[in-house]
């Protein structure tokens, strides 16, 4: 059977020319880039190399960029480093709608006595500017909202977000990790302090991640120990996933208009087909304020794990918002922050493209979704025809 | 991904008696669309007084569904005193057994064939009567006698694992000291046995050592039970059998403070270190 991956805000592929240039970094060049020898120093010049490919990408100076082990590393060492770099202030602004990264960190720090504002969002899981800039006060330390949502797609304005950030004199850090790839960024011009990317989202391997830090940011370190990443994140670098990271920041300019023509038509397809062919199917977030390859349905009277595992049955892979995913008893908390009623909740499915998506695969999408939910709601005593 | 039996698959992916009866003789209808999972179940009686048809409709994820078409090839063909005798884990066996986080579905699905059965006796519909109750959680609606039924046949000793398998507490969690009472007082005498094997003897303890198992005892048992509210709780000091201790995080401010000083602090304290602890909070 054939696999439809359609779940790549999930994870990706990782590209062939990411897995080609780290090849040679595991058997081959397998050096220390701290050590005296060349064997080892000239791994550090690759380092930089891959360095200057994710600076090019959001146009920031490769100074700004150090490595990380993932996203919630990124996001963790942004808002622990600011709160230590800064420890009279005690209060921190965020989104009712983040990821887990930095929702779990937030509560987290709310048990240690900090204080959280979480913005609210609207139906369609947009933000108003005005309440964060209510929201900060004199004891804000950060602000950290992301720019794109992982399960709606839907993108903050982050640069009118900046803007009110720098007025008010508080650091901003925003989660780009949904955003980098498909969203053109240039640092230079965006008014963010701090920037999480993660690499197995842009087609590079797990277990690797980048903090954009901008100059004269101060941040206190996450993990304390060596000097590596000019003493910003001590532990040896992950060398050969650098090196991929890299390549697939190289790469992801390259496809970022296919990524905004060709998948956002394919995405844009499936999603017309879907609504028209299937009854009491919604779409959930902002229509157009949204990433190029995500689109979240809610199909209701219907349960999102029940229609995953019969997607699985056809080889087709994506995510539900449903509280049975995850283990816990309640539906997604982005999905109820946007008021989006259980009802549907429960009956939320994520599709998430990439450019390795086929029209193919969408037209077999489009032609095994509908018998599946009628299917469903056969068996259901809601909803049904 | 769970890890579903294979049963289970195939009673989701060929769900047996679906669907609905015209006139039936009993009908039960648990959960709703709000909770995220609902079964309606529907039966007649043949001649000899025996289920001769019996039917559902399910809305929710895969094992509720495969619970339901179960419970309906285990009741066919039964008296409904014979049915009547079917208990979920019952109805778990039946599928090969299913992830405790799903236990629910199969609770799920006693509870329906229970309506349906006291329906059919012409009792009142509206509820199984002897379950009906004081209702401890209120997110999802589940009653105090739900959950001790649940405790006693399912041999449950965490909240974690009453969550499991009646939901309650799945919610905003403000019933975890609630239902942590009512496992308490069901288990009592029974808990010590269950920890008998893994807790230290009680001897007299020299101050050191009490103070390292008190410590010992907050870091193990308090604080995870704790930290799931967001709360935590510091060791200020011991005097003599006086532990004195400072409530954190969400404990702070928490109206059921007191209750949490006496229910777990205290409780967890006298259970592992001394029967003669009291515990106060730093003022």
């Amino acid at each position: 059977m054939k696999t439809v991956y359609v779940d790549n805000n999930a994870t990706t592929q990782v590209a062939d020319e990411v897995y080609e240039a780290m090849k040679p970094f595991f058997c081959e060049l397998y050096g220390n880039p701290s050590s005296m020898h060349d064997f080892g120093g000239s791994v550090a010049s690759r380092i930089e190399d891959a360095r200057a490919h994710v600076a090019h990408l959001i146009n920031a100076d490769p100074s700004e960029i150090v490595f990380t082990s993932c996203g919630t590393e990124s996001d963790n060492t942004a808002i622990q480093g600011v709160l230590s770099a800064n420890p009279g202030k005690r209060h921190i602004v965020t989104s009712r709608v983040e990821h887990p990264a930095v929702h779990g960190l937030c509560i987290h720090l709310a048990s240690k006595g900090y204080q959280i504002t979480e913005i609210p969002v609207d139906e369609k899981g947009m933000l108003n500017v005005e309440d964060v800039r209510a929201a900060i006060t004199d004891d804000t330390a950060i602000v950290s909202i992301m720019m794109a949502n992982n399960e709606t797609g839907v993108i903050f304005p982050v640069e009118e977000i900046g803007n009110v950030c720098r007025e008010k004199g508080a650091p901003f850090h925003t989660d780009a990790v949904q955003a980098v790839g498909k969203v053109p960024l240039d640092m230079a011009t965006m008014p963010i302090d701090l920037l999480s990317i993660s690499g197995h989202k842009l087609h590079a391997p797990k277990g690797i991640g980048v903090l954009y830090i901008r100059k004269g940011v101060k941040v206190g370190q996450l993990l304390v120990g060596g000097h590596q990443e000019k003493g910003r994140r001590g532990g040896t670098e992950n060398v050969a996933s650098i090196v991929g990271f890299g390549e697939a920041c190289r790469l992801a300019e390259y496809h970022l208009e296919e990524e905004n023509t060709r998948v956002r038509a394919m995405r844009d397809r499936l999603e017309e087909a879907l609504l028209a062919n299937c009854r009491d199917a919604r779409l959930n977030g902002h229509k157009t304020m949204r990433l190029p390859n995500t689109t979240n349905i809610s199909f209701e009277y219907v349960e999102g794990e029940a229609i995953l595992l019969l997607f699985n049955e056809l080889g087709i892979c994506a995510s539900s918002g449903s509280a049975c995913t995850s283990g816990s008893l309640e539906p997604s908390h982005v999905l109820r922050a946007m008021g989006v009623p259980f009802t549907a909740a429960h009956g939320s499915i994520r599709f998430s493209l990439s450019i390795y998506n086929s029209d193919e695969e969408i037209d077999y999408i489009i032609e095994k979704v509908p018998p599946i939910i009628e299917r469903l709601r056969e068996i259901s005593l809601y909803g049904r025809g | 991904m769970w890890d579903y039996s294979k049963t289970l698959k195939d009673h989701f992916l060929n769900p047996r008696n679906v669907g609905e009866i015209k006139d039936p003789d009993g009908v039960g209808e648990v959960g709703s669309l709000a909770c995220g999972d609902a079964l309606k179940l529907m039966f007649k009686l043949n001649d000899e007084g025996r289920i001769g048809d019996i039917k559902f409709q399910t809305f929710g994820c895969a094992s509720a569904i495969a619970s339901s078409s179960a419970l309906t090839e285990m009741a066919m063909g039964k008296t409904i005193e014979e049915a009547g005798k079917i208990t979920n884990k019952d109805i778990a066996d039946y599928l090969g057994g299913m992830p405790e986080e799903k236990m629910h579905c199969s609770v799920m699905g006693r509870e329906a064939l229970e309506k349906a059965i006291a329906n059919c006796n012409g009792e009142d519909s509206g509820g199984v009567a002897q379950l009906e109750g004081r209702v401890v959680c209120t997110c999802f609606g589940v009653t105090e006698p739900e959950i001790r039924r649940a405790i006693s046949e399912n041999g449950l000793v965490t909240v974690e694992q009453v969550t499991h398998y009646t939901k309650a507490g799945g919610g905003c969690g403000q019933c975890e000291a609630d239902i942590e009472g009512i496992l308490a007082e069901i288990l009592g005498t029974s808990r010590e046995e269950v920890f008998a094997q893994e807790k230290p003897e009680k001897k007299r303890l020299t101050n050191i050592q009490k103070m390292q198992l008190v410590m010992e005892t907050i870091e193990r048992e308090i604080r995870p039970t704790l930290k799931r509210d967001g709360g935590d709780v510091d060791l200020i000091d011991i005097d003599g059998d006086t532990v004195i201790v400072a409530l954190r995080g969400t404990c702070t401010n928490c109206p059921s403070a007191a209750l949490t000083l006496s229910s777990v602090v205290e409780a967890k304290l006298r259970e592992f270190v001394s029967d003669s602890l009291r515990v106060e909070v730093a003022s």
